[in-house]
């Protein structure tokens, strides 16, 4: 029994919101057996010098993903679309604010 | 393009590599070496200070000792998340650790003897670790560098608490002087041979710099470690050990001493005054916290049925 479970926690990745009115962002990831240890040890783990204010953490097989081989099919259709972008567009000097 | 070609590519690019790119064989396994070596070394190296804590001289010095410490576990930490996304298995690194399948710095397996140690760990031993680690925060496996860079923002406290704990024993008793003195002649020459072989016989080396896994040759960052610590123990009112150690006004760098490659392989072998000791406790750890990370899975799994049902 004990060679089983022996360190099988399931791993999470964690998310850290440096400060209010950013975003969460990925900082890495920890072993727990549950979610709320999980928290306990993200907050030891990645905030112990204020890193941040609020933590979400996920387990890492609930993550979805893109791999690097659907690159060209996420990715590329928008390449060709320059009209998406605001320089596409000539506007005389002249005109004031926009 | 294929795998090989984008990895090419995102190499001489000097561009980061991520878990689900593909990369070659002999990439992810020395990545995977070099990280598990790396975390084994700051997991292990909690231990010549932790030794220090219940025996720190005041309450400040045993809390900077204690978040000290605590940071080192926490690199340890970042630094097997690292190596998991390449596929390890953070349990299995820790047994291989145990079994001495795998190895981690020579420099933990020398004693702490006196308090003095612990400042000259700081200075000395983690002076050479941000030698080290500075450039690993531009080596091309993205998950590794990330942690080299949150790894070295901490390091800078580790070496000025180290510092700052020495300058007040220079400044107290001419005995609490001696220490030291005696802790940096134990101290110089291992902090030395944590740039690891010269690089004539660094046989991995020319791969790891090939895909800018490396970034500086072992030689390269030890001169730069000895360029920096002169100074700084002149500031101190300390003598490093080493009597051929004089500045080269041609190199404008300071030459210094043969290092004892002998005294290095017999350490790194298994053969140092510390090296059994070390692994016995890691070991003891491990097993002592089995129960606990057994019931904690267990009340888990108990808690997700009940909450499924
Ligand atoms: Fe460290
Ligand atoms: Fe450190």
């Amino acid at each position: 029994m004990s060679d089983e479970i022996r360190h099988e926690w399931p791993l999470f990745e964690v998310f850290v919101r440096a400060k209010r009115g950013l975003n969460h962002v990925h900082v890495g990831s920890l072993r727990a057996a549950d979610h709320p240890m999980a928290l306990h040890h993200a907050r030891d783990l990645y905030t112990r010098r204020n890193e941040g204010v609020s933590i979400w953490v996920v387990r890492s097989d609930d993550v979805v993903s893109s791999g690097p081989d659907d690159k060209d099919a996420f990715f590329a259709p928008s390449g060709d679309k320059a009209y998406r972008h605001p320089t596409y567009y000539s506007i005389p000097d002249s005109v004031p604010h926009i | 393009m294929t795998g090989e070609q984008v990895f090419e590519e995102t190499i001489a690019k000097d561009q980061r590599v991520e878990p689900r790119d593909w990369m070659p064989d002999g990439y992810r396994k020395t990545m995977i070496r070099q990280i598990a070596q790396h975390a084994h070394s700051e997991i292990i190296g909690m231990q010549p200070e932790g030794a220090w804590i219940t025996r720190a001289p005041t309450l400040r010095r045993k809390a900077i000792l204690l978040a000290k410490v605590q940071d080192e576990a926490g690199h340890g930490l970042y630094l097997y998340s690292a190596a998991e996304t390449l596929g390890a298995d953070r349990g299995d690194l820790t047994r291989r650790l145990i079994d001495g399948r795998q190895k981690y710095s020579s420099i933990f397996n020398y004693p702490t003897l006196t308090f003095a140690d612990v400042g000259v760990i700081g200075w000395l031993v983690d002076g050479a670790a941000i030698c080290n680690q500075v450039p690993l925060c531009r080596s091309s496996y993205g998950p590794y560098a990330r942690a080299m860079i949150r790894i070295c923002k901490e390091e800078s406290f580790h070496q000025r608490q180290g510092y700052e704990l020495l300058m007040t024993m220079m400044r107290g008793t001419a005995a609490q002087r001696e220490m030291v003195q005696d802790a940096t002649d134990r101290w110089w020459w291992p902090s030395l041979m944590m740039f690891g072989p010269p690089d004539d016989e660094s046989p991995n080396s020319a791969q790891s710099m090939a895909w800018k896994i490396k970034r500086h040759s072992n030689d390269d960052l030890r001169q730069r470690f000895v360029d920096m610590s002169v100074p700084q123990a002149e500031a101190l009112g300390v003598t490093l050990p080493d009597p051929a150690l004089r500045w080269n006004a041609d190199r404008e760098h300071y030459d210094f001493g043969e290092i004892d490659w002998v005294e290095f392989k017999r350490v790194i072998s298994g053969g140092g005054p510390m090296n059994a000791e070390r692994i016995a406790h890691r070991r003891r750890a491990d097993e002592d916290g089995a129960w606990v990370r057994e019931a904690a899975a267990a009340h888990a799994a108990k808690r997700a049925k009940v909450g499924a049902a």
